[in-house]
């Protein structure tokens, strides 16, 4: 089977196009699927590129994480042990899933907390409702998880009338502004400060009215904001970095406090895990707790990490639920060619060496998992037809960093082969124009002549180009154009330079 | 219908192809301790820098200098830690700090100390002036009451020297985990002896009794979501003081 790796023909858009120019207050508002929402990455990717604010935010920001993971990986002299042991760790997981799923309800049973089984999304967010009506309460305080993000519980709760409140202060940036996270770790990574700055003085209510713009004031003014909420709440509700399958142990790593303060304060902590966070015993920790923090935020270790196992009589939380989601997971485990992407950590290192991702932003790929990690999984969760997997330039970085080993660009290349099986038999428009363009190369470039005369072509294009760059080439190459700039032919070729300057000679 | 638990497992069994799968083996070739003991010079000094690196304020003392200096940090006039004294102790510049409400405390006297009940009371019997308020499982303050407490005095079960984290295990001398969460500044006793160098060797140690609550910490609370400035102590204690006891 033959593997195109350009991009895909066009494709039915999603929607409108998100408005996600900074600048202003709103964001791309909250879709009713967190996996897939806004334009077609195609579509979206053209409008992020021509947003040269969000180009600058998100370069300084992917170089600047960059750089410090390297240089902390770089002090680990056991670093590939770790890769290795990490990556097998979670295939070990995978393969022993249901026993180690059981084992870890049994323990945590055992230590006093409720295990909760969710299929899918609406399944776990009614469950999480239900929990917290029952404590008769209409606001819970959030630490930042991706798999609540991924259910949409936040919208779910609210048609309840039980308000979410976000304490993590990207994830609360995020949510005052009506926007969407574009950064697993660093969800609002698209915002400068002045942004921040103007959100807060909008949105919420007890900001300081003279707040300005430095960042050690605006975090000052979300912590005197939410400390409240943490005082006062009854439930909260957290994710899960790991699970201990044979203590019950579960793990959240974090470094504002913020998930300290809503894991230890409430009366009842509810927490949502997807099925494939497991580890298998507590000794694996020493793997993880080394590989997270370094590939996540460039830093050693994490100033938080909190560890609990059910109930612990007069400390903390006095009823526990966990969560175990699924939503499209048994999928992914079904398919062995892209199961590993369930080894998946969530420490964002690919986003950041990822040039698509570095260009284009988050909120690009339409789905709260962005970046080469989400143009696997997030195709994958859902089952749907997808033009994710070609949203790379398969360069390899992302497997460089990645702490697990996920090899993301094999996998984006067997999905990219499926896309095309789907499409059938029937070559589409790109297919049909590829065919006759190689023929006519072929034909071309068989003699001297006709390859001189063809090598001229191009320079009729230079009357189409702006400061150098064509935008937009005429049938059948605007499906080139459609998603990326022509640089302006030269004025002359190589081969009429050469004869030039010979005859000069 | 089968309900969601019995569903979601024989879907994973199917996605698994129905077979019993072999158990991955783990190669554990990484470093499982490192080449310092625990407690030597060379870890203690890598602990210093690195929670100097964090932000941390770093004391080494003797079990006798130890209520001296508890004083020193929270007696209300006594001198307090500034920028211009380094030695042992680092200090962090505070020059952008805009009003009293965002200063933290440590730059203040503190008016009122929490300890957990099993904390050695010779430590904090020369505050005087300072309220001294014990928590304990059994007698527990509510959180709003340690909002206005100023600062926290604790013991620590471990610290990992190559990653400038203390982890605290919930036992009565480290007490609950709201007590060295909510007040604004935590004072850390760590005992040399209990210093290792990596990871596995904490992890090692508190596999003893994994049910306990465990608080890693690893410098003050941060934030660096606003473009990517970090911003020390965002929720947590401000200021983290870490005394090294040999």
């Amino acid at each position: 089977m033959s593997t195109f790796l350009g991009m895909p023909a066009m494709r039915a858009g999603r929607g409108p196009s998100p408005d996600a120019a900074p600048g202003t207050l709103g964001g791309v508002g909250r879709p009713e699927d967190p996996l897939h929402w806004g334009a077609t990455f195609p579509d979206a990717a053209k409008a992020a590129l021509e947003n040269e604010q969000l180009r600058r935010n998100l370069g300084n920001a992917t170089r600047t994480i960059r750089t410090k993971r390297a240089r902390v990986v770089g002090e680990v002299p056991d670093w590939e042990a770790l890769r290795d042991a990490g990556s097998a760790i979670k295939a070990d997981v995978l393969a022993r899933l249901p026993e180690l799923l059981e084992t870890l309800e049994r323990n945590v049973t055992a230590r006093g907390g409720v295990v909760h089984w969710a299929r899918d999304a609406a399944e776990a967010n009614r469950i999480v409702a239900d929990l917290v009506r029952a404590k008769e309460t209409d606001e819970v305080v959030k630490v930042k998880s991706m798999a609540t993000q991924e259910i949409g519980l936040n919208e779910a709760l609210a048609e309840e009338g039980i308000a979410a409140v976000e304490t993590d202060l990207a994830e609360l940036i995020v949510q005052l502004a009506d926007d969407m996270p574009s950064h697993i770790l660093v969800p609002a990574i698209h915002r400068n400060r002045t942004e921040i700055r103007d959100i807060f003085l909008e949105r919420m209510a007890d900001a300081p009215p003279d707040l300005t713009d430095v960042p050690r004031e605006l975090a000052m003014a979300a912590r005197a904001h939410l400390r409240r909420k943490f005082l006062s709440a009854k439930v909260a509700i957290s994710g899960a970095n790991f699970a201990v399958a044979d203590t019950g142990t579960l793990a959240v790593v974090e470094s504002e406090g913020n998930g300290r303060m809503c894991l230890t304060l409430p009366e009842t902590l509810i927490t949502v895990m997807g099925i494939e966070k497991l580890v298998p015993t507590f000794d694996d920790l020493e793997v993880f707790l080394q590989l997270l923090p370094r590939s996540s935020t460039g830093e050693r270790m994490n100033p938080y990490t909190s560890m609990w196992t059910g109930v612990t009589p007069g400390d903390g939380p006095q009823e526990f639920h966990l969560v175990l989601l699924d939503n499209g997971r048994t999928k992914v485990l079904a398919d062995e060619a892209g199961r590993s992407a369930l080894h998946c950590i969530r420490c964002s290192a690919c986003l950041n060496v990822c040039p698509v991702y570095e260009r284009v932003g988050g909120h690009a790929y339409g789905s709260v998992y962005p970046g080469p990690i989400g143009a696997i999984l997030t195709p994958q969760l859902t089952g749907e037809k997808s033009d994710l997997p070609y949203a790379s330039t398969l360069c390899g970085a992302c497997y460089e960093v990645c702490p697990v080993k996920i090899d993301i660009p094999s996998i984006l290349v067997e999905l990219r082969a499926r896309e095309v099986a789907l499409a059938g038999s029937a070559p589409d428009a790109g297919d049909r124009v590829w065919k006759a363009a190689m023929k006519a190369a072929s034909f071309a470039m068989a003699d001297g002549d006709r390859f001189r005369r063809a090598a001229r072509v191009p320079r009729a294009l230079r009357a189409i180009s702006r400061h150098g760059v064509i935008k937009r080439l005429p049938f059948p190459g605007s499906l080139w154009t459609r998603s990326r700039d022509l640089p302006e032919p030269p004025k002359q070729t190589f081969r009429d330079w050469w004869a030039e300057r010979e005859d000069e000679r | 219908m089968s309900d969601a638990r019995t569903e979601m497992l024989s879907r994973i069994r199917t996605a698994l192809g129905g077979s019993a799968p072999e158990p991955a083996e783990v190669p554990r070739v990484y470093r499982s301790v490192g080449e310092h003991g625990a407690g030597s010079d060379a870890v203690l000094e890598l602990l210093v820098d690195r929670l100097v690196d964090y932000k941390a304020h770093v004391h080494r003392v003797s079990a006798a200098e130890l209520p001296a200096l508890l004083a020193e940090l929270l007696l209300p006039g006594a001198p307090k830690a500034d920028p211009g004294r380094s030695a042992e102790g680092q200090v962090v510049g505070s020059s952008d700090y805009r009003s009293p409400d965002i200063l933290p405390t440590t730059r203040r006297a503190a008016r009122s100390v929490v300890v957990p009940s099993g904390i050695d009371r010779a430590w904090v019997a020369g505050l005087a002036g300072v309220e001294v308020f014990r928590d304990s499982r059994e007698a527990p303050l509510s959180a709003v009451e340690l909002d206005g407490i100023d600062a926290v005095v604790t013991a620590a079960r471990v610290a990992v020297a190559e990653t400038g984290t203390i982890v605290l295990d919930g036992a009565p001398d480290q007490g609950r985990r709201a007590i060295s969460l909510v007040p604004d500044v935590h004072v850390c006793v760590v005992r040399t002896s209990q210093v290792v160098q990596t990871v596995p060797e904490a992890v090692r140690l508190l596999d003893a009794d994994p049910g306990r609550p465990l608080t890693w910490i690893s410098g003050p609370s941060a934030t660096s979501d606003i473009e990517l400035d970090r911003v020390e102590g965002v929720h947590g204690p401000r200021t983290l003081h870490v005394a090294l006891v040999s």
